[in-house]
């Protein structure tokens, strides 16, 4: 058994790649995204702040799945024809900015107001304050939240094997397919994406702790 | 010309009248204290005069250029004004430094080297040139209110606005602080303060301004306020406050 589960993974590992470089393509299109969202939520003029919730509220309210399959099969009949994988790509990262933008913006909230206040008071424009001041206390605070988009976002990428893509769990399909072995190419395959999870908690903790604002406990402001 | 000049402020917050017609001015390297009872709109006429809040009617000058103009750069105009919070507001992610370089950095696009040289300069005035490098979190409210200070003090300010600066502070605090505020009247720096120090504002400033209930009920220098008020109701706060606060400092 050792030694058939030995020659899957060279193949498993060619899609755990596939899935990192979907995954962090995407988690870093939600994070651009996602802040520019938030802001023209909290600071955009009314139309800006409209548009900015009717994209969130359509990304949040319809299934991941169902975006996926858009992009795939409705793209191309607007002439617009992007390979599988890049298909999966944008319609995560769309839908992760939609949930980044609300993480984002609890945060930026949560910084105190009186850090505008001051920013402002000595002259400087709200871009400045934005960038100098809210965002980098905001960006602190989103880690832990922003957390469990991350790890949602390397699981949920698991669906582009529906659009061909062979990615960790496309290469288990198609591995289980030949041999019938599903339950023990799929606990493999559980096993990885555990693995990677637990991997990337590890660099958040990281992240949270050297990032922590001396003085103040456990990355919180008050 | 007056440095400041206040001209007929108004300010509604719903159905409450915070402000009703307020005038006054302030000349260069003069310190006024502003003085009264709590929820009287004493906060509120500092943030109009810096435009954190929008005032309804009435207009205000800064050096003569016209502060709540429609087509004022009101962000160079906020850095000619400094602003120092009741609860500080430094900014909690920067060090001392940092806080104080950020301002001449960023609005006044000074060099790094020579902001962060001014700025360890200017802690050293407020009497914190070893704290250069802590975070707010790791200083007392004192000595975080003196790098707020310090930071106004950075941007060359040509006036600096005081929001109750020791409201905050603990008892043992308040000195400190005051001491840098007595310092600054001293080397002639235009100043506005919102505090119920008594002891300060009877012994620095050149006039006190009583409002109560959104208007100046009367204005003066110290001694005549604490001694032969106009207004019977001057007389009464001023005694009530000095029994509570008494007049240290």
């Amino acid at each position: 058994m050792i030694a058939t589960i030995i020659s899957w993974l060279p193949a498993l590992f060619r899609g755990l790649l596939i899935t990192l470089e979907i995954t962090s393509v995407c988690i870093l299109i939600g994070i651009v995204l996602g802040i520019f969202i938030a802001l023209g939520k909290l600071y955009g003029g009314r139309f800006v702040s409209l548009f900015c919730s009717a994209y969130v509220q359509f990304f949040r309210g319809t299934p991941l799945l169902v975006q996926l399959l858009m992009a795939y099969y409705g793209l191309p009949s607007w002439g617009i024809r992007l390979s599988p994988i890049t298909c999966g790509m944008l319609a995560l990262g769309l839908n992760t900015a939609a949930y980044q933008a609300e993480y984002f913006r609890g945060a930026i909230q949560s910084v105190k107001g009186g850090q505008m206040l001051a920013a402002r008071s000595i002259g400087m424009s709200l871009p400045q304050a934005i960038r100098c001041v809210i965002l980098p206390q905001a960006l602190r605070l989103v880690i832990p939240s922003w957390s469990n988009e991350l790890i949602l976002m390397l699981k949920y990428s698991s669906i582009v094997y529906m659009v061909t893509v062979l990615d960790l769990m496309g290469e288990g399909m198609r591995i289980a397919s030949h041999n019938f072995l599903y339950i023990q190419v799929f606990i493999v395959v559980a096993i990885i994406y555990l693995g990677i999870v637990f991997i990337i908690n590890q660099l958040l903790h990281l992240l949270e702790r050297r990032t922590r604002i001396p003085g103040l406990g456990g990355g919180t402001l008050n | 010309m007056s440095l400041l000049k206040v001209e007929n402020i108004h300010k509604r917050f719903g159905d409450l009248e915070v402000l009703k017609g307020v005038s006054f001015e302030v000349e260069k390297g003069e310190t006024k204290v502003i003085i009264g009872p709590s929820g009287t709109g004493k906060s509120t006429l500092l943030h109009c005069i810096n435009q954190l809040t929008t005032p309804d009617d009435g207009r205000i000058f800064l050096d003569g250029v016209e502060v709540t103009g429609q087509h004022t750069n009101i962000n160079k105009l906020r850095a000619q004004m400094g602003f120092v919070f009741q609860d500080f507001n430094l900014f909690a992610h920067l060090t001392a430094m940092e806080n104080v370089r950020l301002g001449p950095v960023k609005v006044k696009k000074m060099p790094k080297k020579e902001a962060t040289k001014l700025a360890i300069e200017v802690l050293g005035k407020v009497g914190l040139g070893d704290k250069a490098n802590a975070y707010p979190a790791q200083l007392s409210g004192g000595q975080q209110q003196r790098v707020s200070i310090a930071r106004a003090l950075a941007m060359s300010p040509k006036l600096i606005l005081f929001d109750e600066p020791t409201s905050a502070l603990d008892p043992e605090l308040i000195g400190d602080v005051l001491e840098v505020m007595i310092e600054l009247a001293k080397e002639g720096m235009t100043m506005l303060v919102v505090s119920h120090e008594m002891g300060f504002a009877r012994s620095v400033a050149d006039e006190i301004i009583f409002m109560e209930h959104g208007v100046i009920v009367e204005q003066g220098p110290p001694e005549k306020l604490f001694t032969a008020p106009e207004h019977k109701r001057t007389g009464e706060f001023l005694h009530k406050i000095t029994e509570l606060y008494g007049e240290t400092n």
